[in-house]
């Protein structure tokens, strides 16, 4: 025999899955929303998703080669590229460029590289960055377009009040006719609204959602725990008081779609099992409701998920898969 | 359909072999007969060079009670008693023979005549026990656990029922299949053998679901038999695991090592002991030759070949092909579960199932990523367990952490590693942690 | 100016009310340590590398100062530190100064390279020797060999040892080693050992542990001990065994004659010094080397 026999320990064979498989798919789960996002916001959506993406390419490699020496082509794995189209949804798309270029460099340098690189950040990346950028840029970051107007229009979009913004006002004043200027269910589903640009069109993000369960890249626990939970608590709270909108509008408005499918589903921040994931789910749907409800910004979704990105350990310790053979699962 | 209720993964069949009929392997030239083809002690030469053997003659004596005997699979003179290269990755010694002739312990009954429990009023169960102690008759399926000593399980359990694994969930291996769709009969009376020997009257014989002929043709032929109920089992690896097998089959779930099977009333056996257990009981013939599947993809023509213990891997490979150009291993069982062999002339034992030939692409591990904490290996595990956390503790030798974390219950069924994205060597790591909390607790007693 | 004045007295109460609390609950709460602890601590090395037989220095405080309790520190030492630490420490709790011991050094028993011992197969699994030991023999004929993953670099604080890529061996570099054992340890197959040093760093060793037959170490390396005991013969010492068809030198009773080391067919018997190049280092920078050398210069 021409070549030498390989020895090494079972199992010899592998199922096929790799990091590039599920992130190249969740990228394929995002073209829905992106090309919406295009339809909606027109070059102004092409150009931030554009630069986004490249940015945190580049920066992630110029920090792969040159800080950390690393002889391995890490951006070759789709994580930045995920990580740059999910920033590009959170922002606004009028946003200048060179604001677009300091998210990603907080994104993947500040949040992910810093942190150990791949798999071991501790905050989700495009969500910390856009934190970063509502409190660096907190006029940029709060002047929304209107979907549907500005195709060609860039800078001078036509900027207006989002479902959000909308919903907080009623709260505030406490006046339910304020609620009259919602869209419809049907707009909201579709994206004819105002807001950030991948947070519009809820059906292309559930099209996405569908995608990722059958390729199984992710599991149903996350988002489903997350709708269910605003969706059960807004309908509570508008029963008892009609100045709270329904529960269809607050679960089709604002971030909510989006960071229940692709935001809090991220595995690197996400818990590990699916009590885990469950608990998690809740606590951020519990947590986007009290901030949307009595916190000063009308968007709850980003701070929830932050804040339970910091949990996610204590619940992977907390939380420990049904053992074979015993008789409760979270056995220390 | 019946399953196991945690974790499991779906690896490809590659059932290559599973029409090709049992048929002889040619007698080696030189048969190479380790002493230790069993858990637990040992077995102790009884030969020397130049003595004269016969097939089924005894050639070590078992070294303890977890132990047992080996038999001669060919007839000729012992040449000598040297070390050879066996699976376990280094030399062990062994019983080295020069093959003259076929002949046959006169004593062993090699008519093909069905002979069934009933014609034996008088056998009981500790005969039978007996009998299968001094055939050297070990655990087929892999694990080689010298049988007489499971089928005498602690003062004190209550054993309800047989379960016999005839599951096979490993890819690729088909010896089992081909077993029950040619020896159907003689493996019922074996069981029922197993039954009288551990005293129940209640046996499961577990089939995965995609042997749908052998399932047909047991269910038949079982009806005569009684007690004995043929359980079809949706395929799902790793349904062969004795756990995963009596979770799925009566459920009920084994605790913790060190309990065993027996604590919750079943015995396990693989198919292929059944058969040999007849074959001892009934045709008082020892253990000393079994059906291995050789296989593989790059195999000119993989087949089910009944062969004596002792034939070097290298001529099971010429009769089926010969070795291909581009192989990169030569893997001894299945591939989630078997060892990769350091070279061709590896014998093989009374636990070798099948012989595997992976070309060199697929041998090859990829590079590994970082964890990227998706837990699908949390997923896959059948036992409950966390492989990330017991494969980065175990490189960073915490070993107290295992242990709170039970790396002792792990079945090293290679479910998380198949699964993992980043291709991480979880296995490696966790079984290194688990022997090394296995001895920890060992040393504290 | 009235908030600033209110913001002020607030926060000043605040810190002076929390201040004496954690005054008073340090006093309340404080854990009576023995003052001697403290003091040997200071004196120990602090590299915590387990060399002494516990896990760390705070932990040989511990035991020295149990030991000066019943009375000796005898079989208390060191490896880092040496006697000259060990002596203070005994002067510190009061005892007498110990008996000086030979400086030590870790020796790899293994000269199977790349060069003299042939691959015949590859290994593809995790790159640590403990995990490729439990995998197979290795991907040469010798089950007793050099594995080349590196645990014993790894596991070194010192850098004492480090891989050569050319050879694919191991190498002690003299003036860092600490003979602290921790690469003895690490090793699956105990091929490192720590052997004393006479004679200026140099002394005899059989890099071999092959225990099979001779027909198959020869076949297996080209400088394998093949239990031939021709070195036996020619040592006029009797400071060699061979058991198991392996050779073994007695440090103690070894004289550096040399004259197994021309005997040896195999070039398996090597001096201890002649293949390490000790780097070229100022004693000062060093204090564990100055413990070394300086010691060595003495004899």
């Amino acid at each position: 025999m021409a070549n030498q026999l390989i020895v090494s320990l079972s199992p010899h064979v592998h199922g096929g899955d790799s990091v590039q498989r599920n992130m190249y798919g969740v990228v394929v789960a995002l073209i829905p929303a992106l090309l919406c996002s295009f339809y909606f916001f027109g070059i102004g959506a092409v150009l931030v998703t554009a630069v986004s993406v490249v940015s945190c390419l580049f920066i992630e490699w110029a920090v792969n080669r040159y800080l950390l020496k690393n002889p391995v082509l890490t951006i070759a794995d789709g994580s930045a590229v995920v990580t740059g189209l999910l920033l590009a949804f959170n922002l606004p798309s009028n946003i200048p460029l060179w604001m677009v270029v300091v998210g990603a460099l907080f994104a993947i340098g500040v949040v992910k590289m810093t942190f150990g690189g791949l798999g071991c950040n501790l905050f989700n990346p495009a969500l910390a960055a856009r934190a970063f950028m509502l409190i660096s840029f907190p006029v940029e970051m709060t002047t929304w377009p209107v979907a549907g107007h500005s195709f060609a229009v860039y800078a001078d979009a036509q900027t207006g009040a989002t479902p959000l913004a909308v919903m907080k006002d009623a709260i505030k004043t406490g006046d339910t006719s304020m609620l009259d200027k919602l869209p419809s269910a049907f707009d909201m589903l579709v994206g004819s609204t105002g807001g950030c640009m991948g947070e519009v069109c809820a059906l292309a993000l559930l099209l996405g959602l569908v995608y990722m369960l059958v390729r199984r890249i992710i599991t149903w626990h996350i988002p489903v725990s997350i709708i269910a939970t605003v969706f059960v608590v807004t309908g509570v709270m508008h029963q008892l008081n009609p100045v709270f909108a329904s529960p269809v509008l607050e679960v089709l408005s604002g971030g909510l779609m989006l960071g229940a499918v692709f935001m809090a589903t991220d595995y690197v921040t996400s818990p590990m099992t699916p009590k885990g994931q469950l608990i998690y789910g809740v606590a951020i749907g519990l947590l986007t409701v009290v901030i949307r409800t009595f916190g000063a910004y009308p968007e709850g979704m980003s701070f929830a998920i932050l804040i339970m990105n910091a949990f996610t350990p204590v619940i992977n310790s907390y939380c420990k898969p049904k053992r074979f053979g015993s008789v409760e699962g979270s056995a220390k | 359909m019946k399953t196991f209720k945690i974790g499991g993964v779906h690896p490809e069949e590659n059932k290559l072999s599973a029409a090709e009929p049992i048929r002889l392997a040619p007698l080696p030239q030189v048969a190479v007969l380790p002493v230790s083809q069993h858990i637990g002690a040992p077995a102790k030469p009884v030969v020397d060079k130049g003595d004269k053997v016969k097939v089924g003659q005894v050639i070590a004596e078992a070294g303890g009670f977890v132990s047992a005997p080996v038999h001669s699979s060919v007839s000729g003179t012992v040449l000598k008693i040297d070390s050879v290269i066996d699976a376990s990755g280094y030399a062990k010694p062994a019983v080295f023979i020069q093959v003259e002739g076929d002949e046959w312990e006169e004593s062993i009954d090699r008519s093909e005549q069905l002979v069934r429990l009933e014609e034996l009023p008088g056998l009981t169960g500790k005969d039978i026990v007996a009998k299968i102690q001094s055939a050297g008759i070990v655990g087929m399926g892999g694990a080689c656990f010298p049988t007489h000593v499971k089928l005498s399980p602690p003062p004190g359990s209550k054993i309800e029922w047989i379960i016999i694994n005839a599951v096979e969930c490993e890819p690729y291996l088909t010896a089992d299949h081909r077993l029950m769709l040619e020896h159907a009969d003689e493996i019922l009376v074996g069981v029922s053998l197993l039954m009288r020997a551990v005293d129940v009257n209640k046996a499961f014989v577990a089939i995965e679901n995609n042997k749908p002929d052998a399932i047909e043709l047991m269910t038949q032929k079982a009806r005569i038999y009684p007690g004995i109920e043929v359980v079809p089992l949706q395929v799902k690896y790793p349904q062969g695991g004795e756990k995963q097998l009596i979770d799925a089959v009566v459920n009920r779930q084994v605790p913790a090592p060190p309990a065993l099977p027996a604590s919750v009333g079943a015995v396990i056996q693989n198919v292929g002991t059944a058969f040999a257990v007849y074959q001892a009981v009934m045709k008082d013939k020892p253990l000393f030759e079994r059906v291995v599947t050789v296989t593989g993809k790059s195999l000119a023509r993989p087949s089910n070949l009944l062969v004596r213990m002792g034939t070097p891997m290298s001529q099971l490979i010429d009769e089926c092909g010969g070795l291909p150009e581009n192989t990169g291993k030569i893997i001894g069982g299945g591939p989630m579960m078997g060892k990769a062999l350091l070279n061709v002339e590896v014998p093989i034992c009374k636990g070798s199932s099948g012989v595997l030939i992976m070309d060199e692409k697929e041998a090859r591990r990829s590079r590994p990523n970082p964890c990227i904490r998706c837990g699908k290996c949390v997923a896959a595990c059948p036992m409950g367990l966390e492989p990330y956390l017991l494969a980065d503790g175990a490189a960073h030798e915490m070993w107290d952490m295992l242990e709170a974390n039970a790396v002792t219950s792990c079945i090293e069924c290679g479910s998380c590693q198949f699964t993992c994205p980043s291709h991480r060597p979880l296995l490696d790591y966790v079984r290194m942690g688990k022997s090394t909390v296995t001895g920890i607790i060992k040393s504290r007693t | 100016m009235n908030t600033i004045v209110l913001a002020v007295c607030v926060l000043g109460a605040a810190g002076l009310i929390l201040a004496s609390v954690l005054y008073v609950v340090s006093r309340k709460f404080a854990v009576k340590e023995d003052p001697r602890l403290g003091e040997v601590s200071a004196i120990l090395p602090g590299a915590n590398c387990g060399g002494c037989g516990f896990p760390g220095c705070s932990a040989m405080a511990s035991a020295c100062v149990r030991a000066a309790d019943k009375g000796s520190l005898e079989d208390l030492s060191c490896p880092v530190g040496g006697m000259e630490i060990m002596n203070k420490v005994a002067a510190v709790l009061g005892m007498e100064a110990i008996a000086d011991e030979t400086p030590r050094i870790a020796v790899v028993c293994c000269n199977g390279s790349c060069e003299n011992r042939r691959q015949i197969r590859e290994y593809d699994g995790v790159q640590t020797c403990r995990i490729a030991h439990a995998t197979s023999m290795g991907t040469t004929a010798c089950a007793y060999g050099c594995l080349g993953c590196g645990d014993c670099v790894s596991k070194c604080q010192f850098g004492g040892l480090s891989m050569n890529a050319e050879t694919g061996m191991p190498e002690v570099d003299a003036t860092l080693c600490t003979a602290c054992g921790a690469c003895a340890k690490a090793c699956p197959r105990g091929l490192i050992e720590i052997r004393p040093v006479t004679h200026e760093l140099t002394g005899m060793v059989v890099r071999c542990r092959n225990k099979d037959k001779g027909v198959q170490a020869k076949n297996a390396c080209d400088v394998s001990c093949i239990g031939c005991k021709l070195c036996v013969k020619k040592c006029e010492s009797n400071a060699i065994t061979v058991e198991d068809n392996v050779a073994r030198i007695d440090a103690a009773l070894c004289t550096l004659c040399g004259k197994c080391e021309q005997a040896c067919p195999r070039k398996s018997i090597q001096k201890i010094g002649e293949w390490d190049t000790p780097q070229e280092m100022p004693a000062e920078e060093n204090p564990v080397t100055e413990t070394i050398t300086t010691k060595n210069k003495a004899q």
